[in-house]
């Protein structure tokens, strides 16, 4: 959860990410965290695929690896993080994008900037319910077709709901 | 014109599984099949889903560790290193140098086993039995190795937050360094049965093809993705443990076929043996575990940390909320990124091609349904 | 009572003799397969029931006798019944033709080592035997089941290739003998003295390939392919049924290499003929020299099985439409040639 956290250095070549991104879209980070040697960018939801193409094809950038898609569930405020993991296999180098969005929002899909999303998308939709705009064939994929409930929600209990 | 019988032949639809000899798993493949062509095909997975992420909330970090070995229970001390790893660079811990080269052997020696187990399989699905029986054959050294070194063969739960449960025993140096020594001449034995075989080639070349772009867009990691052309390994490029003070090359294919990948894990073995030769020799003296808290609370916060698994990029992403137990817990498993790409690979091959192909990729269930 | 005895009592037990043969060598066979499999795999094979487990295989029939013969229902009941039976009965049939060796002298009695001889022999045996891939294309079809079909479409397709290669490959031997008899081939080689294996090894590199496709082993053992098909043809057969498959395909194999020995390697003749310091071994009966090399084609059998990967079907078609069999015709071209300009 992101309390109030130590604002750390961020070294130069992190900083040049964050300050090209801010160049093109000035208003899209809400917020900017650097710990542990990672970066973190909250951004707003309508400013997803653009950044993401951007961040995939600006040459010095190059984030062409989505490593993971996740979903966390604060049910206090009411809402859902969405994290995107992508890395350069150019060079070698980590972001991570958060989204927030409220219980019962979507979001779009990033499938048409990596196929790879398809999967992690059906699995975030699977057991946390979130659903995204635009996915090609967004079904269950671990549990079966007529399930209700997502488990992954704080609110579904471990040993699952007895009918 | 008159409409010829041809015209009424329509496309079967075809199950694989989940029941298979070949699927390596519980798997279930739909195949629209138009003779022996798959005309298109949809995986279908989640036969062995037992919501381990959902598990890890309410376990300690510790109790969740002998968890992460039935993710990829083939090669199980590599989803250990990942988790261990992953909960160190949260807590911000380091490990002594002793511990971390007793992990890289560790590691390796789970990669040979794992590449073992990968080629057993593979031969035998193409036909070719006798192949199966040798690796494991040697498979069963490397696992009384691993008996010696924590008492568990398949599902080890070989480290601990901070380093090692214990020390090596007194042999373990002798025992590996014994099996380095004899196991390269077991991998030209198994070259000398297929790498040149003409059936193996017809078999495997220009079979499931995928180029580099592709690969890199549809997720693929690990040695699939090498076979394509594109150099990139963890272990090179964002090196953890003590990777980057051992020497070793990573290989990679020209074509991204069957045979490419057979031949980037037959190397990838032969690079394997390698460092642990490097690692035994300049293996410190010194102790094995950091001093850790008693009761692990890492401080509220989240890391993403992936190491090169023998199947490609294991990645755990931990959110902590400063309890004792992890709020939430999502695994990056590396063969349900890379079973995406099978429909890719299979469009346009015949049924006889999908077992090769479906070896070739090296998925475990295990993983991919978590 | 001489009719009696010649042409029924005999026959009566020669037929015995063949179907004991036949039976006692695949039982034998079985195991010989598992333990030698398993020698070159590094493993014991079955070496528990009775010495050496030999045993096995008796237990393995046995268990087989005992079993529930499950026939799913939408299954077309009188073909499903039929298939196995027509395999098991082509195979067994063409051992009828087969001569182990020179005619025995019992009780007075010229007795001749084989059922009967046509002289359109070799003619027969190889028709009969095609009869038998009616048995395994029906067996998959009546089971109205996807797998089935699919290892019946492919064997097939699979069979029909490679009897024309065989036949093709037969043609060039026929130059040197004067009829189709098994007998009278076998007389040619003592008379040219010379097997026909050293002057057509091409004819015998063709026909032991078909030879091995024809039976259904790997590396061509697609119909039956285990870790692609289940189990091909025969998934849904159980029982005796299954059993009737079982030993078919190793009575081919023994059928296959009893005819490589005769038409290539002399049958029963034995090695040197000419070289006079080996003539103790013709104290050796000829039945002893046929079983003999009879026994080494069935061992390279077992010994190509445990080798090689298996060829994808469509790679098979090409070896026999591509390969084989313009090799087989450029074969019989030239060896007409050269007999024409010798005689």
């Amino acid at each position: 959860m992101n309390n109030q956290e130590e604002q750390k250095e961020i070294p130069e070549n992190y900083e040049k990410i964050v300050n090209k991104i801010n160049k093109i879209f000035s208003t899209a980070i809400i917020e900017k965290k650097f710990e542990r040697g990672e970066l973190t960018l909250t951004i707003k939801p309508q400013f997803l695929i653009p950044l993401a193409e951007f961040l995939k094809e600006e040459s010095d950038l190059k984030f062409n690896f989505l490593s993971d898609i996740c979903a966390v569930h604060f049910p206090k405020e009411k809402e859902f993080e969405v994290v995107y993991n992508l890395y350069s296999i150019i060079f070698h180098h980590r972001v991570r994008l958060k989204v927030k969005i409220k219980e019962g929002e979507s979001i779009t899909s990033l499938t048409r900037v990596w196929a790879a999303a398809n999967w992690l998308e059906r699995e975030v939709y699977d057991l946390s319910g979130i659903t995204f705009d635009g996915h090609p064939d967004l079904k269950r994929i671990f549990l079966p077709n007529d399930w209700k409930g997502h488990p992954l929600r704080k609110d579904y209990p471990l040993s699952g709901k007895e009918k | 014109m008159r409409k010829t019988y041809l015209e009424h032949t329509k496309e079967i639809i075809m199950n694989m599984g989940p029941q298979h000899p070949s699927t390596h798993g519980v798997l279930r493949i739909k195949l629209w099949l138009d003779g022996e062509t798959v005309v298109k095909s949809e995986p279908m997975i989640g036969y062995l889903h037992r919501g381990i992420e959902k598990l890890a909330e309410y376990r300690t970090y510790t109790q969740f560790m002998p968890i992460t070995d039935r993710l990829d229970y083939v090669a199980a001390a590599s989803n250990n290193l990942a988790w261990v790893q992953a909960v160190e660079k949260l807590m911000e811990i380091e490990v002594p140098r002793r511990a971390d080269f007793i992990r890289v052997i560790i590691t390796e020696l789970m990669r040979i086993a794992n590449h073992l187990v990968w080629l057993g399989t593979q031969a035998n699905d193409i036909g070719a039995v006798t192949v199966l029986l040798y690796c494991f054959r040697e498979r069963e050294e490397i696992l009384d190795i691993f008996e010696m070194f924590c008492g568990a063969r398949l599902t080890l739960n070989a480290f601990r937050i901070g380093g090692l449960a214990h020390d090596i025993p007194v042999g373990f140096k002798e025992k590996v360094k014994n099996f380095i020594e004899r196991f390269p001449k077991y991998i030209d034995d198994y070259e000398r049965l297929l790498s040149e075989n003409r059936i193996w080639l017809k078999r495997t070349k220009n079979v499931g093809i995928i180029n580099a772009e592709e690969a890199i867009n549809l997720g693929l990691s690990g040695p699939s993705l090498r076979a394509s052309g594109v150099k990139w390994d963890i272990r090179k490029s964002n090196p953890y443990a003590v990777y980057d003070e051992l020497e070793f090359d990573i290989p990679t294919g020209e074509v991204g076929d069957v045979y490419d990948r057979y031949k980037v894990r037959i190397e990838e073995m032969r690079q394997s043996i390698r460092i642990i030769k490097q690692a035994l020799e300049q293996m410190p003296n010194g102790e094995i575990r950091a001093k850790v808290p008693r009761i692990i609370k890492p401080p509220p916060g989240e890391i993403y940390h992936s190491i090169e698994a023998p199947k490609g990029e294991l990645g755990f992403y931990i959110v902590s909320d400063g309890s004792t137990m992890p709020y939430r817990v999502k695994i990056r498993a590396p063969s349900f990124v890379n079973l995406q790409a099978l429909s890719k690979m299979i469009e346009g091959h015949l049924v006889a091609d999908i077992v090769a192909i479906i070896g070739s990729i090296d998925i475990v269930l295990g993983e991919i349904d978590r | 009572m001489n009719i009696f005895v010649d042409y029924i009592l005999i026959p009566i037990i020669k037929i015995l003799f063949i179907i004991t043969f036949v039976f006692v060598a695949v039982l034998i066979l079985i195991w010989l397969e598992r333990r030698f499999q398993g020698f070159i795999q590094s493993r014991l094979g079955p070496n528990r029931v009775g010495p050496q487990g030999i045993l096995q295989s008796i237990a393995d029939a046995l268990k087989l006798l005992t079993k529930e013969d499950v026939v799913p229902h939408q299954v077309d009941k009188f073909i499903f019944n039929l298939s196995p039976i027509i395999v098991f009965v082509t195979a067994l049939v063409v051992f009828a033709f087969i001569p182990f060796g020179t005619d025995l002298t019992l009780f007075g009695k010229k007795i001749s080592l084989y059922l009967a001889d046509l002289n359109v022999g070799l003619l027969f045996i190889i028709g009969f035997n095609s009869i038998g891939v009616f048995g395994i294309i029906l067996g998959g079809w009546a089971a109205k089941s996807k797998y089935p079909l699919l290892g019946s479409l492919r064997s097939a397709s699979q069979m029909i290739s490679y009897e024309v290669a065989l036949i093709m490959s037969l043609v060039s031997v026929l130059f040197f003998t004067r009829s189709l008899s098994l007998v009278e081939i076998v007389k040619a080689q003592q008379e040219m003295k010379v097997w026909f294996a050293f002057i057509q090894p091409v004819a015998l590199f063709i026909f032991f390939v078909a030879g091995v496709a024809e039976s259904n082993r790997l590396p061509f053992d697609l119909p039956e392919a285990e870790s692609e098909l289940v189990g091909g043809f025969h998934t849904e057969y159980s029982g005796m049924k299954f059993a009737f498959y079982f030993v078919a395909e190793f009575a081919h194999i023994l059928f296959f290499s009893a005819l490589v020995t005769i038409l290539f390697f002399g049958g029963w003749l034995r090695p040197f003929p000419n070289v006079s310091w080996l003539s103790f071994l013709d104290y050796i009966p000829p039945v002893f020299w046929f079983l003999g090399k009879l026994a080494f084609f069935v061992f390279l059998f077992m010994w190509m099985r445990a080798t090689w990967p298996r060829y994808r079907y469509d790679q098979l078609e090409m070896i026999s439409w591509k390969w084989l069999i313009p090799l087989a015709l450029a074969n019989i071209f030239i060896t007409g040639f050269i007999v024409i300009l010798v005689k």
